[in-house]
């Protein structure tokens, strides 16, 4: 890893003598790496079993609390998809003696926020707020995690917002490529292949809000997560104050089925008359967070599609101009996930490109050249000190490390372990979760001027599907 | 469990009105006219190098639009000691990430590293600094020219609503004024852009003397200053630049545009021209766009979106830059709802915050907030909002980098009278741009003048 280096030590004066001249002949050699070295976070409980995880950080007077729920989008019920989203919307659309609009005065004056929303497999509400008013913030937090009051006016205004918003998705041609690739791959059968629609959003009641919070905000399925300027002494006893109240509860069950691997391959493409671009999703299942691939995956990602001087940017923008710019990425779920790569290409070239797509896919399963490797692995490595600069950035770490149920120590180790990524663990990678003939494709564009090249490379059986196709009939508003 | 040693950051004792944000810093000047600052923050083992070049699309010439950007892809295409593609090969070999951005007035740059590898950053940036052209070909202006072309198809033209974007200079600022195009350029004059354009934007603007580099994070000071001073010594001086120096921009009348898109919910977009950057009367601007259109409680989301709920969401904030600002407010429309009539509370509410003031709770909610934005700010060394870049911002439009505390100043004793005032001066409805953005077919939802 650590390039071995002599600080440049030249003999060559400037005339006046202040400074040495440059060497300009190569790259600089580099002193030695600075190592990360993180502490174990503070774990504690409070009274009630809530769990407590706690990183200290004192150059900046502001401190972030996250509660982390472990129900997330995929856990919703059948016909209901979109409620944990829309539950966590209305958490804070009056709680406690509070309105909407009240809840909301009160903590802008305090000058903290406090945001709720969710994720695919967790729900959060996050405050972030000036250690001087952090009592204050956590009076207000508190009030909205165990005394919201979903008022029926304000499941009526925030589903009309949700509409709208779903009416604007047509607009969208990356909100299509996302949404057309996770329902052809996952299908309706699957809790990942199925979506918030015009029927499932007018479908919620208060009842099912009510419930997903019962169910859901129970000590065994939460986590607070705690970073910034607060020690566990003066953390505790406020925590305590509010949360001890928090319900005491085991997590439920959730159906979190593995979904089954593409097979062979299949173009679907989206018409977006006078599209100026075409945006292109191609993929298929990757590991789930726990595959021992894990390192090796994420040192292959880095060299495909997942930095700027990745081969798929390199090829589409730099060699062809094809695209400002293109990328992939693994989603790392506990269960295997999708592998996307992607770009938004100009129209007149949608054929090429994607073309292109499937020669690196192709290629990456090939010897990977020395340099192209190690840069894959600093890269990857060297830049992971950026997860812990913020109290955001910490708390958002501390929150993966629950999620994927990750050993302390582990962030110590991660330099260490993709440093030690062989070549022959790169191709077994791509070897295994490249496989361009088992793949997904999913092209968002102008169907009369792309239809002729995307069929001319011969990659497979072409579907044609309209928007309607994928996000269903527009919701009538 | 301490983490983080404390360190640079001076923040007296907190109550959450009274702070006083320090970030301090070294500074000096090079014989060739580079003007260097320097902070430490040990938060963690990186550092960020951050480089402004007082140059921006606001210089171009007529028919080169889009240049300056154009110009900020190719300094990434390699110079004289780094050959194409190796710029960001050896950056990313050492673990560091970087990017760029344009705007009317400059281009910035900046490389994030570990902490080991500021010699690396100071090479690359003193190459291209100092021998940018040795390098250059004619494949890699046309490389550039079709990323920026699709960088522009993928900003604006494939986006909902984007198009609008590039209308709005030409109809708010004169012909000759340098605001007056977007600094994406127009296609074509992206396809006549030449390598000579290069070789001349180079030698005239991309000197030392019209540049500020910026080092902020791991750093050891004075071993930091002997690294800027070895690398940057053989960069030649240069011919000093006359920044520009364009007569105030005023709108002297009403102007109302109506263009389709492939949207589904029509838009309302009103701009003003306002104060400049760090002027009189931008803060008050700024929090007149906070209390507008920032947060549930805000006038128009209150009205709007939450009360009546004709608006799906509402924005108002204030732009600004180095010779004007711009005011804006955009509404997104329900459906079928006419933008004639979102129009008209709009105004309505300009009236209302025209002739009588924002209560003090009000105010307070909105300067709260930003006071909490700065102590976030400030944890970051990297990247486009990190210290290092707002250091750099900061001297450029102040002369001071650790201009933080004054300009947090600057909200905190705007009192609510003088937002009516502000907003009484330059929220005039006969000089302003109304735009309304409506779905393809849908003329008649745009907003008409009584």
């Amino acid at each position: 890893m650590k390039k071995i280096c002599l600080l440049v030590s030249f003999t060559l004066w400037l005339v006046g003598g202040f400074a040495q001249m440059p060497d300009r002949s190569g790259p600089p050699a580099l002193s030695q790496v600075k190592n990360l070295s993180l502490p174990v976070p503070v774990r504690f409980t409070l009274s009630n079993g809530l769990k407590v995880v706690l990183m200290e950080k004192h150059n900046v007077p502001m401190v972030q609390v996250n509660l982390l729920i472990q129900t997330g989008n995929y856990d919703d019920p059948v016909g209901k998809e979109g409620l944990a989203s829309f539950a966590m919307d209305v958490l804070d659309e009056g709680a406690g003696n509070f309105t909407a609009l009240q809840l909301a005065d009160e903590i802008e004056l305090l000058g903290a926020q406090i945001g709720t929303g969710s994720r695919p497999f967790s729900a959060e509400v996050n405050c972030t707020a000036p250690v001087a008013r952090l009592q204050d913030a956590l009076a207000l937090m508190s009030t909205i995690i165990l005394k919201p009051t979903f008022a029926n006016s304000e499941l009526d205004r925030l589903k009309k917002l949700r509409l709208n918003a779903l009416l604007q998705n047509y607009d969208d041609p990356s909100t299509i490529a996302q949404r057309a690739f996770n329902q052809l791959m996952f299908t309706e059968a699957s809790p990942y292949g199925r979506f918030a629609n015009d029927r499932t959003i007018r479908s919620y009641v208060r009842e099912d809000l009510v419930a997903f919070h019962t169910t859901n905000f129970v000590t065994g399925n939460s986590t607070l997560i705690v970073a910034g300027d607060v020690t566990k002494q003066s953390i505790q006893p406020l925590l305590e104050k509010y949360f001890a109240a928090y319900p005491k509860g085991n997590a439920t069950n959730k159906a979190r089925p593995v979904p089954a691997q593409v097979k062979g391959r299949s173009i679907y493409v989206i018409d977006k008359p006078g599209a100026a671009q075409s945006v292109i999703s191609i993929g298929r299942l990757g590991p789930a967070r726990n595959d021992p691939s894990y390192y090796a995956v994420n040192v292959m990602n880095t060299i495909l599609g997942g930095s700027f001087t990745s081969r798929l940017n390199s090829n589409l923008r730099e060699k062809h101009g094809y695209a400002y710019g293109a990328s992939s990425s693994f989603s790392f779920w506990n269960t295997p996930s999708p592998f996307v790569a992607s770009s938004s290409v100009q129209t007149d070239v949608t054929g090429p490109a994607l073309g292109e797509f499937i020669i690196e896919f192709d290629k990456i399963r090939t010897p990977i050249p020395t340099d192209e490797l190690s840069r894959g692995k600093n890269y990857n490595a060297l830049g992971y000190a950026r997860l812990f600069e913020t109290n955001i950035d910490l708390a958002g770490t501390l929150g993966s490390q629950i999620l994927y149920q990750l050993p302390d120590g582990y962030f110590n180790n991660y330099v260490g372990k993709i440093l030690a990524v062989t070549e022959q663990e790169v191709m077994a990678a791509a070897n295994q979760f490249v496989v361009s003939d088992n793949m997904l494709i999913v092209i968002v564009g102008d169907r009369a001027k792309i239809e002729a090249g995307i069929l001319k490379l011969n990659l497979g059986n072409v579907n044609f599907l309209s928007i309607e196709d994928v996000l269903g009939k527009k919701p009538a508003l | 469990m301490k983490l983080y040693s404390v360190i640079t950051l001076l923040l007296c004792a907190l109550s959450a009105n009274a702070q006083k944000i320090k970030v301090p810093y070294e500074q000096f000047t090079l014989p060739n006219g580079l003007n260097v600052i320097l902070h430490q923050d040990k938060t963690i083992p990186r550092i960020s190098v951050n480089v402004w070049y007082f140059v921006g699309s606001g210089s171009e010439k007529p028919g080169r639009t889009g240049f300056a950007h154009l110009f900020e892809h190719i300094l990434f295409e390699g110079s004289k000691n780094v050959p194409e593609g190796k710029f960001d090969e050896w950056l990313e070999a050492a673990g560091a990430n970087n990017n760029g951005s344009t705007t009317e007035d400059r281009t910035n740059y900046y490389e994030d590293l570990p902490a080991n590898a500021l010699d690396l950053a100071l090479f690359l940036e003193s190459d291209r600094m100092g021998f940018l052209l040795a390098s250059l070909t004619d494949s890699t202006v046309d490389g550039q020219r079709d990323v920026v072309k699709n960088e522009r198809r993928q900003s604006y033209e494939n986006r909902p609503y984007g198009k609008a974007n590039l209308e709005l200079p030409a109809l708010l600022y004169p012909k000759d004024h340098p605001y007056s195009w977007p600094v994406i350029g127009t296609m074509a004059d992206l396809t006549a852009a030449s390598r000579q354009d290069v070789a001349d934007f180079f030698t005239q603007y991309y000197i030392p003397g019209n540049a500020s580099l910026c080092i902020a994070g791991d750093i050891d000071l004075a071993q930091a200053r002997k690294a800027v001073e070895k690398w940057f010594s053989d960069v030649p001086a240069g011919k000093t630049v006359l920044p520009p120096h364009p007569a105030a921009a005023v709108l002297t009348e009403e102007k109302r545009v109506v263009m389709e898109d492939k949207v589904q919910l029509p838009r309302l977009q009103m701009i003003w021209l306002s104060p400049a950057n760090f002027q009189p009367g931008s803060a008050e601007m700024e929090l007149l766009g906070s209390l507008l259109g920032g947060g549930k409680n805000s006038r128009l989301y209150k009205r709007l979106v939450y009360d009546l709920q004709i608006a799906q969401n509402v924005s108002a904030f204030q732009n600004s830059s180095k010779f004007s600002g711009e005011f804006y407010i955009a509404v997104t429309a329900r459906p079928g709802i006419g933008l004639s009539q979102i129009e008209q509370i709009v105004q309505e509410e300009i009236d209302k915050i025209t002739s009588e003031s924002a209560t003090d709770r009000e105010l307070a909610r909105v300067v709260n907030q930003y006071e909490s934005r700065f102590l976030t700010q400030i944890e970051r060394s990297g990247g486009f909002s990190g210290k290092a870049n707002q250091l750099n911002e900061y001297f450029f439009y102040t002369g001071n980098p650790d201009y933080f505390n004054e300009d947090l100043q600057r909200y905190k004793s705007v009192d609510p009278a003088d937002i009516s005032a502000a907003a009484r001066k330059y929220l005039r409805s006969n000089a302003r741009i109304v735009m309304s953005i409506v779905p393809e077919g849908k003329k008649d939802l745009a907003a008409t003048k009584k």
